[in-house]
C-alpha cells in the first residue's frame, strides 16, 4: 500500500487504540471478556432484561387471544404503537450497518473498535422491528401469505404496493446483517476455540468458527467477501429506510405525501442509531474498561456523525414546514397548524426539543468528550426519535379530509407493555451477545496495533497494512 | 498418488516481515505447495504466497444478475401473467414499481452468494484439518505468523526441506502429522 508522503506535518490525531497495545495482547484484552467469570452485574441486568422480555411474551399472547383490539387503535387512526415502534426500531438498526459498511468503505479505522457490537445492535434492533408489521397483522399466523409462493387460493402479492417492497426490504436487510455479522465474527470465533480451556465452549466456538484456521489463501477470498458484501450493504441500508419512507410518502394523507421523506427518514435513522450505539458504547466501555478501545475520540465521531445527522433532520422539518405552506392546499396547510396547536402540540414541541435544541449542545467538545452528556444527549435523541415517528404517524392520519371522521389516538397499556417488552428482548439479546461473543473485532484490532510480537514499535508496522502509516504517522 | 508420510512441514516466524521474506524464499526455491497462516488478513502475504487471485467477485456479479432477473421476472410473471389485476386501468407491466423488489433481491442474491462462494472456495465448513495438530498452532489466532509446505510438493523432502525452512530464521519448524 503506498502512502504519499507528504513533507509537511501532519495534523495531530488521537490514536484510534491506546498506545502499547500488539496483536496479542488485544487478543487477550477482548477474549477475556468472553472467557472470564461472568460478572455478577451480569446476572443482575439480564434477570432484569429477561422479566421485561417475559412481560412482553404476557402482551403478545394477550394479543394473540384477543386480537389487535386491546391496542389503542381504531378508526381514523389505524396505525398506532406498532408502525411507530417498527419505523423506530428498524431505524435503529441503521447505525450499525453505517459503521460497519460505509464507514469500512470510506476507510475510516476508528469503527474497528465499534462495528462488531454495532452490528450485533443492528440485529436485534431488526429482529425487535420485525415482529410489530407481524404482530399487527390480526391474524399473526398468516405472516407466510407476505411472500409471494404458490398457494391454493391461486393468488399472488400485489407487487406495485409499497408495503410489499418493505417485506422484501426488510427481510433481505435481516439476511445481509445476520450475514455480515457472522461473517465478521468467523475468524474471532476461531481465536476463542483456540484460548478457551472449556470443553463445552470449545466445541460450541468450533462449529461458529467452521474450521477456519487463517490460511492466507483464505484471508484473502474472505477479504474480498467481505469487502464486497460491505458494498452490497450500503446502498441496501439506504433503500432500506427509503422503502420505510415510502409507506407514507406514497400515500396521500396529508404530512405524508411528501418528496422529503427518504432522505430524511434515512438521515433520521442514523441519528437515532448513533445515539443507541452511544447508548450502548457508554456503559460497556466503563463495565469491561475497554477505554482503551473505545476512546474518547471514537466518542467525538459518533458525536460528530450525530449532530451532522441531526441537523440534516432539522432540515426535514422545515422543509416538511415550507412545503405544507408552499402547496397552497389547505390539508396540508391544516395538518401543519394542527401539529403545532392541536391536541399533539406538546409532543410536537418535546420533539422539537429532543431532536433540534438539546443536540446542538454537541457543538461544544466540552459535551463531546463527556461519556456523562454524551449519554443524556443520546437519551434525548432516541426519545425524540420515537416522538418523531409519533407526530408522522398520530398526527397526520387522527384529523385529515373529513371533520366528521376524526378522532384521538392514546396507546394502551398493552401498546405500552408489547413497547417496553421489545426493549427488553433487545437487551436480553445485548447481553447475552456480550457474554458470549467478542463484543469488539479482535482480528481487526490486530490490524490496526502496531505488528510483530516484540515491542510493537511503530516502525517495524508491516507496511502493507492499509493505514498503518497514516495513523501511525500523525503521533508527533 | 501415494500418501506421503506427514502432511507438511510448518515454521513459525514471530513477526509479520520475517514471514513474507520466508515466504518468498520459499517460492524462489521452486517450492509450489505452500500456504501461510496469520492472525489478521495481511495482503503482502496473500502476494509472497501466489494466493492472491480470487474467483469470488465474478461468483458475486453472476448472483446480483440471477437475483435481479429472478426478482423481475418473479414480479412479471405474477402481475402480468398468472394474476393481471385491474387497478384503475393502469397497465400490467408497471416496471417502476417492480424496481424496488428487483434492487433487493439483486442485493439479497449478490450477498448469499458473496457469503456462500466464499465458504465454497475455502472449502469450509471443515471439520478437521492436520494443521491444528501442531499445538503451537493455536498461536495462529493469536499473535504467530505459520509458513507450511505441503509434502505432495514435488521439491519436498523431509530432512531437506526442514533444514531449507531452519535457514528462514523461524522461531521453530514442526512437522505436521496428517
Amino acid at each position: 500500500m503506498a502512502t504519499i508522503d507528504s513533507p509537511l506535518p501532519k495534523p495531530y490525531k488521537p490514536p484510534v487504540v491506546a498506545p502499547g497495545h500488539t496483536p496479542g495482547t488485544v487478543t487477550d484484552k477482548i477474549s477475556s471478556v468472553v472467557l472470564r467469570r461472568t460478572p455478577k452485574w451480569w446476572y443482575v441486568g439480564f434477570g432484569i432484561s429477561f422479566s421485561i422480555l417475559m412481560m412482553f411474551l404476557f402482551c403478545v399472547t394477550y394479543l394473540f387471544a384477543k386480537g389487535v383490539g386491546i391496542w389503542g387503535i381504531n378508526q381514523p387512526v389505524g396505525w398506532g404503537f406498532d408502525i411507530i415502534n417498527f419505523v423506530w426500531w428498524i431505524g435503529i438498526g441503521h447505525a450499525g450497518t453505517l459503521i460497519s459498511a460505509i464507514l469500512l468503505l470510506l476507510r475510516q479505522e476508528w469503527r474497528t473498535s465499534i462495528n462488531r457490537f454495532a452490528e450485533a445492535m443492528t440485529l436485534f434492533a431488526v429482529a425487535c422491528a420485525g415482529m410489530y408489521p407481524v404482530l399487527h397483522l390480526g391474524r399473526p399466523w398468516l405472516a407466510y401469505w407476505l411472500f409471494p409462493y404458490p398457494n391454493t387460493m391461486g393468488m399472488w402479492p400485489q407487487f406495485r404496493s409499497p408495503l410489499i417492497w418493505d417485506v422484501f426490504a426488510v427481510s433481505t436487510y435481516a439476511t445481509v446483517s445476520a450475514l455480515f455479522w457472522y461473517v465478521g465474527l468467523i475468524p474471532d470465533l476461531a481465536t476463542l476455540r483456540d484460548r478457551t480451556r472449556n470443553r463445552a465452549m470449545k466445541i460450541a466456538y468450533g462449529f461458529g468458527a467452521m474450521g477456519w484456521r487463517g490460511s492466507a489463501a483464505h484471508w484473502h477470498n474472505y477479504e474480498t467477501a467481505y469487502l464486497l458484501l460491505a458494498g452490497l450493504a450500503t446502498p441496501l441500508v439506504i433503500s432500506v429506510h427509503t422503502v420505510v419512507s415510502f409507506d407514507f410518502a406514497v400515500g396521500q394523507v396529508p404530512g405524508w405525501h411528501a418528496t422529503i421523506f427518504p432522505p430524511y427518514f434515512v438521515a433520521g435513522a442514523i441519528y437515532a442509531g448513533f445515539a443507541m450505539v452511544l447508548t450502548l458504547a457508554i456503559p460497556l466501555r466503563a463495565a469491561f474498561h475497554l477505554e482503551d478501545f473505545i476512546t474518547t475520540r471514537h466518542l467525538q465521531n459518533m458525536a460528530k456523525v450525530m449532530l451532522a445527522t441531526g441537523l440534516i433532520v432539522v432540515y426535514g422539518y422545515m422543509a416538511e414546514l415550507f412545503f405544507g405552506w408552499y402547496s397552497g392546499n389547505i390539508y396540508e396547510r391544516f395538518m401543519l397548524m394542527n401539529r403545532a396547536t392541536g391536541p399533539y402540540r406538546f409532543h410536537w414541541f418535546a420533539l422539537l426539543l429532543c431532536n433540534a435544541v438539546v443536540p446542538q449542545l454537541l457543538w461544544l467538545r466540552r459535551f463531546r468528550t463527556s461519556p456523562f452528556w454524551l449519554f443524556v444527549i443520546s437519551m434525548f435523541v432516541s426519545v425524540g426519535m420515537w416522538l418523531e415517528r409519533f407526530i408522522i404517524i398520530v398526527t397526520s392520519l387522527h384529523r385529515d379530509f373529513l371533520p366528521s371522521s376524526w378522532g384521538l389516538y392514546k396507546g394502551t397499556i398493552w401498546d405500552w407493555g408489547t413497547f417496553i417488552g421489545t426493549i427488553g428482548l433487545f437487551l436480553s439479546l445485548i447481553f447475552l451477545f456480550i457474554r458470549f461473543l467478542p463484543m469488539i473485532s479482535i482480528f481487526e484490532m490486530r490490524t490496526i496495533v502496531p505488528g510483530g510480537t516484540e515491542g510493537g514499535e511503530y516502525t517495524t508496522a508491516p507496511e502493507q497494512e492499509p493505514g498503518i502509516s497514516t495513523e501511525q504517522g500523525a503521533v508527533p | 498418488m501415494k500418501r506421503p508420510p506427514i502432511y507438511g512441514l510448518m515454521a513459525e516466524f514471530h513477526d509479520s516481515d520475517e514471514l513474507i521474506e520466508a515466504a518468498y524464499r520459499v517460492r524462489e526455491a521452486g517450492y509450489t505447495r505452500l500456504d501461510a497462516y496469520t492472525p489478521y488478513p495481511i495482503e503482502a502475504v496473500a502476494e509472497a504466497t501466489g494466493h492472491h487471485h480470487s474467483k469470488l467477485p465474478l461468483i458475486v456479479l453472476i448472483g446480483g444478475i440471477v437475483g435481479a432477473l429472478a426478482g423481475y421476472g418473479l414480479q412479471y410473471w405474477a402481475a402480468v401473467i398468472e394474476y393481471p389485476l385491474n387497478v384503475g386501468g393502469r397497465p400490467l407491466h408497471s416496471w417502476p414499481a417492480f424496481i424496488v423488489p428487483t434492487f433487493e433481491m439483486t442485493i439479497l442474491f449478490a450477498a448469499l452468494s458473496a457469503v456462500f462462494g466464499m465458504f465454497f472456495l475455502n472449502g469450509l465448513p471443515q471439520p478437521y484439518h492436520p494443521v491444528f495438530n501442531v499445538p503451537r498452532f493455536a498461536l495462529a489466532s493469536r499473535d504467530r505468523y505459520f509458513l507450511l509446505i505441503d509434502a505432495r510438493d514435488p521439491l519436498f523432502d523431509r530432512e531437506g526441506t526442514r533444514r531449507f525452512l531452519a535457514d528462514l530464521n523461524p522461531t521453530e519448524v514442526n512437522e505436521v502429522e496428517h
